[in-house]
């Protein structure tokens, strides 16, 4: 049973780490008031851009990686002409998103279905793998497992300790009035949507070219989906983020150790669990409408155009 | 070496598709002067103010400041060179606290701590005290305001403006914002003062400049004018004054609203503590008090947006607090919203299409379905009756001005023959000749036998519309007295929360109320 | 200062509009696409607009592929006009296909005459039901229904998933996740020999109509109307969200819950895993492109079922990805929201040149 117990934890750190990323990604645009609902697309594209180039270049995930980041940068930059720019509805551009990036995908996809990579070999932390039971469960892992905390502590030290964090905030609570004292609310927007690009890029370059790793069409199945769900839950604030990124990581592997842990249901259901738990958390945090206003970025998307 | 003029702009135009904001305006500030821009809403004061703030480009014209020529891109290079703005509606972020919203508006270092401490400095030398670590969302609106101010003051301004910092505070906190004004004017730096008061403007300004549709019409020494003469450099001619005869029909309480709590709506509401209120037939009521006091969740909960108890309103005799709005309307309730558009009406949708809104229940639908042509010609018969000024029933709400839309939704309500009248901020926004026109309409139809009830920040608009006047402040209803029973001062102590809850006033004796 | 201002009225020009130029851009999209993967741009385009419908029997196809499309793409409108996005669509689209199908396997061997009008009874409830599930969850807990939708979809799939790979899997049928073919009872009436078109086109005919008088005349359409136009204005009407909610996932659900019966007792004739090209999806677009409005959307379906029957063609014609379906799907929606913007707004014109000074000083004295 312990075995099992720490195969989980082992399983879950890479597999919430896609998670984390573009949860981490969404929750900065969502901060600036922007909600991008095609994390999804963008992982996709990430995914497939980025494992060409892991193929192409023979480099692997070395190049693979950075080249998901930078085509989850570029189908952001098409969400941010539309929405931004352009003003046009948030959540019809962002499906739009999703539902060009499950097709471009697949388009280019198509050369690269027999393809398969190395991925990346474990990384153990000197010392702290050494822990008992602990240490080769959670220090043994790839270096993208531990990148992601980087960038999660980047994240919540911009959001809780800068200029720059306390100005998203503002310009998601009240984007006339960051307009009003001079900001540029449309550039600052921009800024964000593309980070949210590359971390979704990237969060989908890391499941094609480390965690699986191999192109299989649509193999997102959903996890951008769940990130932007887990932005909600987590209420907008990183720290929840993570802990809601692993709850959902070791939700995923669980139909994987189902069968070790006396689970005997058909592998099916197993497999509807993380949708299943995304929608029973989703009505656990929304239905108390007085905390979830009292987090939520006020201009959350409604358009802002500079008069 | 002192400049000789602070600020000085020279034939500036500003156009926008459709409408010239400004066309060749100038005016010159001399520093430490206190000069007022007058005008009606739309003259294109808050245009002229913002181009002074680099927030908008000018189209022609120059602008100096301290005897230099300048081109501003951005507020940014404003404030660098000590110009500050405090605006109408604030541009503060409730969610942060006053000294981070504060850092916000300043270059330099990120250190909250010593920014807290200047915050403390500056406020306490002019009076304005503060608390910089308290939420913004927690302070109220004179307070706000103090935070836009000081956030000013910081950067040492050299001019500062302030775009009708008045309409949102009591007549005693005008009075100490005047001091603060005065004091800063006395260590030179200049105000320009934005507003359509006149007296206030008499009471603070060394000079004024008046501006209407967009043009500059005179200058004048404020102390040197009477009342009328400025209004009329201001609307081009007398002010339009009402007529109210008394009410002759039986005066039945029509509305009542009994020992009403509820709870103000997250996050940052205000919560109503036991409301208690009659309008009578032929009478207008009027609720004074600054903004942000409850006025939002009492009239939600009077028109039903949000339910109440059941028997805590009570319509024409009918407890209604448990009924949603279109039910109450059935009962004979008319209801103007001080949002006009998105509330009151739908932006993009056309006139008669914003008839059926509430009027569907006036035999333009039938059995749920619609008679596109009934609506038209509600629209239209609207649209002359109340003489509201646009391209027809097809034209889009959202094409008018504000005193037509206000004319439109007025006369969508009045046509449905209401019992009760609720009326919020009716002539906000609205230029001089439709505000008489609607505050005459309101008067009319009350005289009919209709109970109004008016609620508005304006205390000039309450004396000249009502015919008793009560005050919410902080949740809490004073009891309604009659006009002549109190004064704009009294009104002020009691928005600033001075009177008891349970003070019952009598019933004028003008109104017969049956025993 | 941004690029566009807002128009005084929208534009209705510019509404109407907006979908045949994003056609007329997706096109040049496609020709450049097909240049760059070394075809003939006007060869390609033939082939994938021209081809399909050159006989009788392509027009068939395209009725049969465009009635789902424009099917569920009426229910989705009532929604979209209340700003309720169900864009699960596809979800309901199979838990109708479940529930219909259900009712012909329970069924197997019955000839009567009462097995397709209970699928077809059966497929909307479970449709129906399956949007009833995110509109309690909204009206009920306040979750959003885009997402909640949107996960249902996916639950919806491993539960066909484990159906046909559990209790309802042929067992004659080599192990193949699938159920057993339909009996002629559970199928509809071929309407023309030699094809596939079938009788539920009249469905797909009923709904049209039924949804054109509801959305031009009904009180309700207009409730929700001003419901997602003004939410503010529509609780100061007294117009009930909750209602709107109800309503708009119920029918969308109900209409979806239809295509999905329309396809297992149509064309495929059983339950498997393929029963819908992503119809569910696809119908956001149709609705978007057709304006919301029902005789609009029947067009916008037609042209979507186009790109389906195009993509195949091309497939076989030019061995391009059968993906590319998809990457116009996408890119016509992108386009058409780009020209949407245009309804509101318009370039901002340049005001006249200043006719003031050139020289810039910026005086930090």
């Amino acid at each position: 049973m312990l075995e099992h117990l720490l195969a989980i934890l082992a399983a879950t750190l890479p597999a919430a780490t896609p998670l984390l990323l573009a949860g981490l990604g969404e929750l900065v645009v969502e901060r600036t008031g922007v909600i991008n609902l095609g994390v999804e697309g963008m992982m996709l594209i990430g995914a497939i851009a980025g494992f060409a180039c892991a193929v192409e270049t023979g480099l692997g995930a070395a190049a693979g990686l950075p080249a998901g980041a930078l085509a989850g940068m570029a189908a952001a930059l098409l969400f941010a002409v539309l929405a931004l720019s352009l003003a046009a509805s948030q959540a019809a551009v962002g499906l739009a998103l999703t539902i060009f990036g499950i097709g471009l995908s697949a388009f280019i996809g198509q050369h690269y279905v027999s393809d398969s990579l190395p991925g990346l070999a474990p990384l153990s932390l000197p010392g702290f793998s050494a822990i008992p039971w602990l240490g080769p469960v959670l220090f043994h892992q790839d270096a993208m497992v531990y990148l992601s905390l980087c960038l999660f502590a980047l994240v919540w030290w911009g959001l809780a300790r800068t200029r720059l964090g306390l100005l998203l905030k503002a310009v998601g609570e009240a984007p006339e009035a960051a307009h009003a004292i001079g900001y540029r609310v449309v550039a600052l927007r921009y800024g964000a949507v593309l980070f949210g690009g590359a971390m979704a890029g990237l969060a989908g370059a890391y499941l094609s070219t480390v965690y699986t790793p191999l192109w299989v069409q649509n193999m997102t199945a959903g996890r951008g989906w769940i990130a932007v769900a887990l932005v909600v839950f987590a209420s907008w604030r990183p720290a929840r983020l993570l802990l809601g990124a692993y709850l959902f990581g070791g939700v995923t592997i669980l139909q994987f150790h189902a069968q070790g842990l006396g689970l005997a249901l058909p592998v099916q259901l197993l497999a509807a669990l993380p949708y299943l738990a995304t929608v029973v958390v989703l009505v656990l945090i929304s239905r108390d409408r007085r905390a979830l206003r009292l987090n939520l970025p006020a201009s959350l998307g409604k358009p802002f155009l500079p008069g | 070496m002192k400049p000789k003029l602070r600020l000085e702009l020279l034939h500036v135009s500003k156009r926008y598709p459709g409408v010239i904001a400004n066309d060749d305006v100038s005016l010159a500030v001399a520093p430490g002067e206190i000069h007022a821009v007058l005008g009606e809403n739309g003259a294109g004061k808050s245009t002229l103010m913002k181009m002074i703030y680099g927030l908008v480009p000018m189209d022609a014209g120059e602008m100096q400041f301290n005897d230099r020529q300048v081109r501003l891109a951005s507020p940014k290079e404003a404030r660098a060179l000590g110009i500050g703005m405090v605006f109408q509606h604030f541009s503060l972020f409730e969610t942060l606290s006053v000294v981070e919203n504060i850092a916000l508006a300043l270059d330099g270092p990120y250190d909250l701590k010593a920014l807290a401490k200047r915050v403390s400095e500056v406020s306490q030398r002019y009076g304005l005290p503060l608390d910089p670590w308290r939420g913004v969302h927690s302070l109220s609106v004179g307070e706000r305001q103090r935070v836009e101010i000081v956030r000013c003051l910081l950067q040492d301004p050299q001019l500062l403006i302030l775009d009708e910092p008045t309409s949102v505070l009591t007549p005693q906190a005008v009075e100490a914002l005047f001091d603060t004004l005065r004091q800063l004017a006395a260590e030179g730096v200049s105000i320009l003062y934005i507003s359509h008061k006149l007296h206030e403007i008499q009471a603070l300004c060394d000079s004024a400049t008046m501006m209407r549709q967009g043009r500059v019409t005179a200058h004048a020494i404020p102390r040197e004018e009477s009342q009328q003469s400025l209004a009329q450099m201001m609307i081009g001619r007398e002010l339009p004054i009402c007529h109210a005869e008394p009410y002759q029909g039986e005066a039945r309480p029509l509305l009542e609203v009994r020992g009403l709590n509820l709870a103000g709506e997250p996050p940052f509401g205000t919560a109503l503590k036991e409301i208690d209120l009659t309008v009578h037939a032929g009478e207008i009521v009027g609720i004074a008090g600054v903004s942000g006091n409850g006025q939002a969740e009492l009239l939600a909960a009077l028109s039903g947006e949000t339910l109440a108890p059941r028997g805590a309103i009570v319509l024409d005799g009918q407890a209604v607090g448990h009924l949603d709005a279109g039910r109450r309307r059935d009962l004979g309730l008319g209801f103007v919203p001080e949002e006009r558009l998105g509330r009151g009406a739908v932006p993009a949708l056309s006139l008669a299409r914003n008839a059926l809104l509430t009027a569907h229940r006036a035999g333009l639908a039938r059995h749920g379905w619609l008679s596109p042509g009934k609506a038209w010609d509600y629209a239209r018969d609207c649209i002359a009756r109340f003489g509201v000024r646009c391209t027809g029933p097809a034209a889009a709400a959202r094409s008018l001005s504000g005193g037509n839309l206000q004319k439109f939704i007025v006369g969508r309500e009045i046509m449905q023959a209401p019992k009760v009248m609720i009326i919020s901020q009716p002539t906000w926004g609205v230029d001089v000749g439709a505000a008489a026109y609607l505050r005459q309409t309101l008067i009319d139809l009350s005289r009919s036998g209709v109970a109004v009830l008016v609620v508005s920040e304006e205390l000039d608009e309450l004396f000249e519309l009502c015919d008793r006047i009560a005050v919410l402040a902080a949740g809490r209803l004073s009891g309604a007295a009659p006009k002549a029973a109190t004064n704009a001062s009294r009104i002020g102590q009691q928005m600033a929360g001075l009177f008891e809850p349970a003070e019952v006033s009598p019933v004028p004796e003008s109104l017969h109320v049956p025993a | 200062m941004s690029l566009l201002e807002p128009r005084p009225q929208p534009s209705q020009r510019m509404r109407w509009l907006a979908p045949p130029l994003a056609i007329v851009l997706t096109l040049l999209c496609g020709a450049i696409l097909f240049a760059l993967l070394g075809k003939s741009p006007a060869h390609a385009l033939r082939v994938f607009f021209i081809d399909p419908l050159r006989s009788s029997y392509g027009w068939t196809e395209l009725l049969l592929k465009a009635g789902p499309l424009i099917l569920i793409a009426q229910g989705l409108a009532v929604g979209f006009r209340a700003r309720i996005f169900n864009i699960g669509a596809e979800g309901q689209l199979i838990v109708g296909a479940l529930c219909g199908g259900g009712v012909a396997i329970l069924s197997q061997g019955s000839e009567a005459a009462w097995v397709l009008p209970a699928m077809v009874l059966a497929g909307g409830l479970g449709g129906a039901l399956w949007g009833a599930i995110p509109a309690w969850l909204k009206t009920r807990f306040n979750a959003e229904e885009t997402l909640t939708t949107l996960m249902l979809s996916y639950v919806a799939g491993f539960l066909l998933a484990y159906m046909v790979n559990g209790p309802w899997r042929d067992p004659d049928g080599m192990n193949f996740p699938q159920s057993v073919m339909f009996g002629d009872a559970a199928l509809f009436p071929i309407l023309l020999e030699g094809t596939r078109l079938n009788a539920s086109i009249f469905i797909v005919l009923f709904a049209v109509l039924g949804f054109w008088l509801f959305n031009a005349r009904s009180l309700l359409a207009y409730q929700l109307e001003v419901g997602g136009l003004a939410p503010a204005a529509a609780r100061y009407a007294g117009f009930s969200a909750q209602r709107t909610v109800w309503l708009s996932l119920l029918l969308s659900g109900l209409t979806a819950g239809l295509a999905g019966v329309g396809e297992v007792a149509g064309p495929i004739g059983q339950l498997n895993l393929n029963l819908s090209p992503g119809y569910g999806y696809a119908a956001i677009i149709v609705a978007y492109l057709g304006r919301l409005h029902a005789g609009g959307m029947v067009l916008a379906g037609l042209l979507m079922a186009l790109l389906y029957l195009g993509g195949e063609s091309a497939q076989v014609a030019l061995q391009t990805p059968a993906a590319i379906t998809g990457l116009f799907q996408g890119l016509l929606l992108f386009f058409l929201l780009a020209a949407d913007a245009f309804v509101d707004y318009r370039l901002r014109r340049r005001s006249r040149p200043a006719a003031a000074p050139t020289v810039e000083v910026t005086a930090h004295a």
